[in-house]
């Protein structure tokens, strides 16, 4: 990659005129050339020869072999499980394997709503969900305001309580939110499904953040003009923390939806079941009918993965928020 | 009306600089916004108590305590603690998941090679690689489990069929006790590997593209550049993930419980310690057991950040 013919001086990218681009390809096509184009400016330094263009060409087509057959193994077991689904229990299980169902079984799709009552198990998912999700929200935002945007004694207490909740594993308090929720008479309830997740530290501590970085004037300005602290959080902080209720909403959601052991331990009645649940429940005695297990874990995944597709970008930045901490 | 009151106080407090005057002034407004403190924040306080501290309180005394959900429960000492470092039960599953735990921190590399890869300037198709790396993570667990659990069966699996086609042996992957723990951790780098990426792609993007373009101009080749800038000036994100990797693995639960059903042979070598705390605090309903373990879980956790961040002064360089 050593590049003597370097000129002393760098010429910044955009003044790369179209000439730099040598001739001596002037039967490519123009698709090649602009990939050549986009090599160059890639390097960022103005190559004249061809032989540092050859290396650079290759690697990206490299990277591409390397990131296409990544992708490949990321996707084939989705690939795999909704061809499956639409096969016969005989085409699933013959070894070598048939890729294609020679005709597509629909009724996979409907023994899965014989075995379980879906219908209910997806109520049941969605409600609790939707339930935890604006609580958490409401919840986490006033927590965060307060924390970030009021001044009180013991507000750093209070803060580190909230951050302190969030650095304990989870199974600390499993056992003593299921006496919570039995004494209050709530097992095998949506209520029971969406409680603790209302309360959790996850969503205070995102909005937290967020709102520190908002300029203080905001407050201020409102409050000479009369605003109460409710107000300005009602019409000035959260408007502007957008970003940051998206994020906790989309986290909430996907931790809602997908988890396993909060609902089944507090909803044990199989009516009162979330779909995770359910399907968990599928796995043992009847488990050897493949292509129903398949198109039942297939509807299971979809609404997320649906979602996740019209918003991959609020669903990327979630993930990043989250993660930096 | 009190909302101009107390406008016209903070004003007047701001001209009048005299100590009474403002001490006069800033009583009844520090008093009307304590009210406004204590309405915002009284619901997110009590379910805080309610849902999060006094369940740390309380699990700590269950550890301590002996009884059944039946009779209740009364402080007996360290019975609960004994019993349950006696079950050789805990070690492996400890054992179990701090083996999962780093096999699945053995997708850092992966994920930062395809980081790497993915950050290239101009690089077609980013949107669309993006979305197939992260499409595990917005999926179910109890739903990709059953998919890699038929993946790898004994008799009809794909990756027995792919092996069979280099000639290898295939095997029943999820219940043979000797491969049923790696089987799940796979599984786990697998969906943790596009959470992976955003976090790395955050540092990647906080590179200046100064010291990337002065070192090519040094003559760096792509070799050098990984290895002498992007890896050293990643090393922080690398060590968040670590530490989030970590964490998140001693939390297995779904994927073993799901892959691996209550019956399976590999049960054994594969129980992690979340596992073997929702089979006694709600299987067998020995809830101080659970407490023991949950405590257990705590500490470990603790102690595995904390060698984390004195490994750290090692090999992370903050720029």
């Amino acid at each position: 990659m050593r590049d003597n013919n370097r000129p002393n001086t760098t010429v910044p990218n955009t003044t790369v005129p179209n000439t730099t681009v040598p001739n001596n390809n002037a039967g490519a096509s123009n698709g090649t050339q602009r990939r050549a184009q986009r090599a160059n400016r890639t390097n960022q330094t103005n190559q004249t020869n061809q032989t540092n263009r050859t290396p650079i060409r290759t690697a990206r087509v490299a990277s591409h072999i390397v990131l296409a057959l990544g992708a490949f193994f990321m996707v084939l077991p989705f690939i795999w499980q909704l061809l499956t689904s639409g096969k016969t229990l005989r085409e699933a299980t013959i070894v070598p394997p048939v890729i294609f169902p020679e005709s597509w079984q629909w009724e996979n799709f409907a023994k899965f709503f014989d075995q379980l009552p879906v219908g209910m198990l997806f109520t049941n998912s969605l409600a609790s969900l939707v339930v935890r999700v604006i609580g958490q929200v409401l919840i986490a935002s006033l927590a965060a305001y307060g924390l970030a945007r009021l001044k009180f004694p013991g507000a750093k207490i209070v803060l580190g309580l909230f951050l302190m909740v969030l650095m304990v594993p989870p199974q600390m308090f499993i056992i003593p939110q299921y006496e919570v929720i039995r004494d209050l008479g709530w097992l095998n309830s949506v209520q029971a499904l969406a409680l603790p997740g209302i309360f959790s530290s996850f969503g205070m501590f995102i909005l937290y953040q967020f709102m520190r970085s908002l300029p203080s004037e905001l407050d201020e300005a409102a409050k000479l003009d009369g605003a109460n602290p409710l107000q300005i959080y009602a019409r000035i902080i959260m408007p502007l923390c957008a970003p940051a209720i998206a994020a906790v909403t989309i986290m909430t959601s996907l931790f809602a939806w997908n988890d396993l052991l909060w609902p089944m331990v507090v909803n044990t009645d199989p009516n009162r079941m979330t779909l995770s649940v359910g399907l968990a429940t599928l796995q043992g005695a009847q488990s050897t009918d493949i292509p129903t297990l398949m198109a039942g874990s297939l509807l299971a995944l979809l609404p997320m993965v649906i979602i996740f597709l019209l918003l991959q970008k609020q669903f990327i930045r979630g993930i990043a928020m989250s993660g930096s901490k | 009306m009190n909302n101009h009151l107390e406008t016209n106080a903070a004003m007047a407090q701001a001209r009048v600089s005299t100590p009474e005057a403002a001490q006069r002034n800033r009583r009844p407004r520090r008093l009307g916004d304590g009210l406004w403190v204590v309405a915002i924040m009284a619901l997110p306080v009590l379910g805080l108590i309610v849902f999060y501290l006094w369940p740390l309180v309380r699990t700590i005394i269950l550890s301590f305590s002996d009884g059944s959900p039946f009779i209740g429960y009364h402080l007996s000492g360290f019975e609960s603690w004994s019993k349950v470092l006696h079950d050789p039960t805990l070690f492996t599953s400890l054992r179990n998941t701090l083996v999962y735990a780093v096999i699945v921190l053995l997708g850092v590399p992966i994920a930062m090679l395809i980081a790497v890869l993915l950050h290239q300037k101009g690089l077609r198709f980013r949107g669309f690689y993006r979305v197939l790396y992260f499409l595990p993570v917005v999926t179910m667990p109890a739903a990709v489990a059953m998919v890699w659990r038929y993946i790898y069966n004994g008799d009809f699996g794909l990756l027995n069929t792919f092996l069979g086609w280099f000639g290898i042996e295939g095997r029943a992957w999820v219940a043979d006790p000797h491969t049923a723990l790696v089987a799940v951790a796979i599984v786990g780098i697998w969906t943790s590997l596009g959470t992976n990426l955003v976090i790395l792609a955050a540092g990647l993007e906080a590179i200046p593209a100064e010291v990337l373009e002065a070192a090519r101009l040094d003559g760096a080749g792509s070799g050098k550049l990984f290895t002498k800038v992007i890896a050293p000036l990643m090393s922080p994100s690398v060590f968040l993930l670590s530490i989030l990797s970590v964490i998140g693995s001693l939390q297995v639960f779904d994927l073993i419980f799901v892959m691996l059903g209550r019956t399976n042979p590999a049960l054994g070598n594969t129980r992690s310690i979340v596992y073997f705390f929702y089979e006694e605090a709600f299987v067998r309903s020995d809830r101080p057991a659970g407490a023991v373990i949950a405590l257990i879980t705590l500490i470990v956790t603790g102690i595995l950040t904390l060698i984390q961040f004195r490994l750290q002064k090692r090999w992370v360089h903050y720029a």
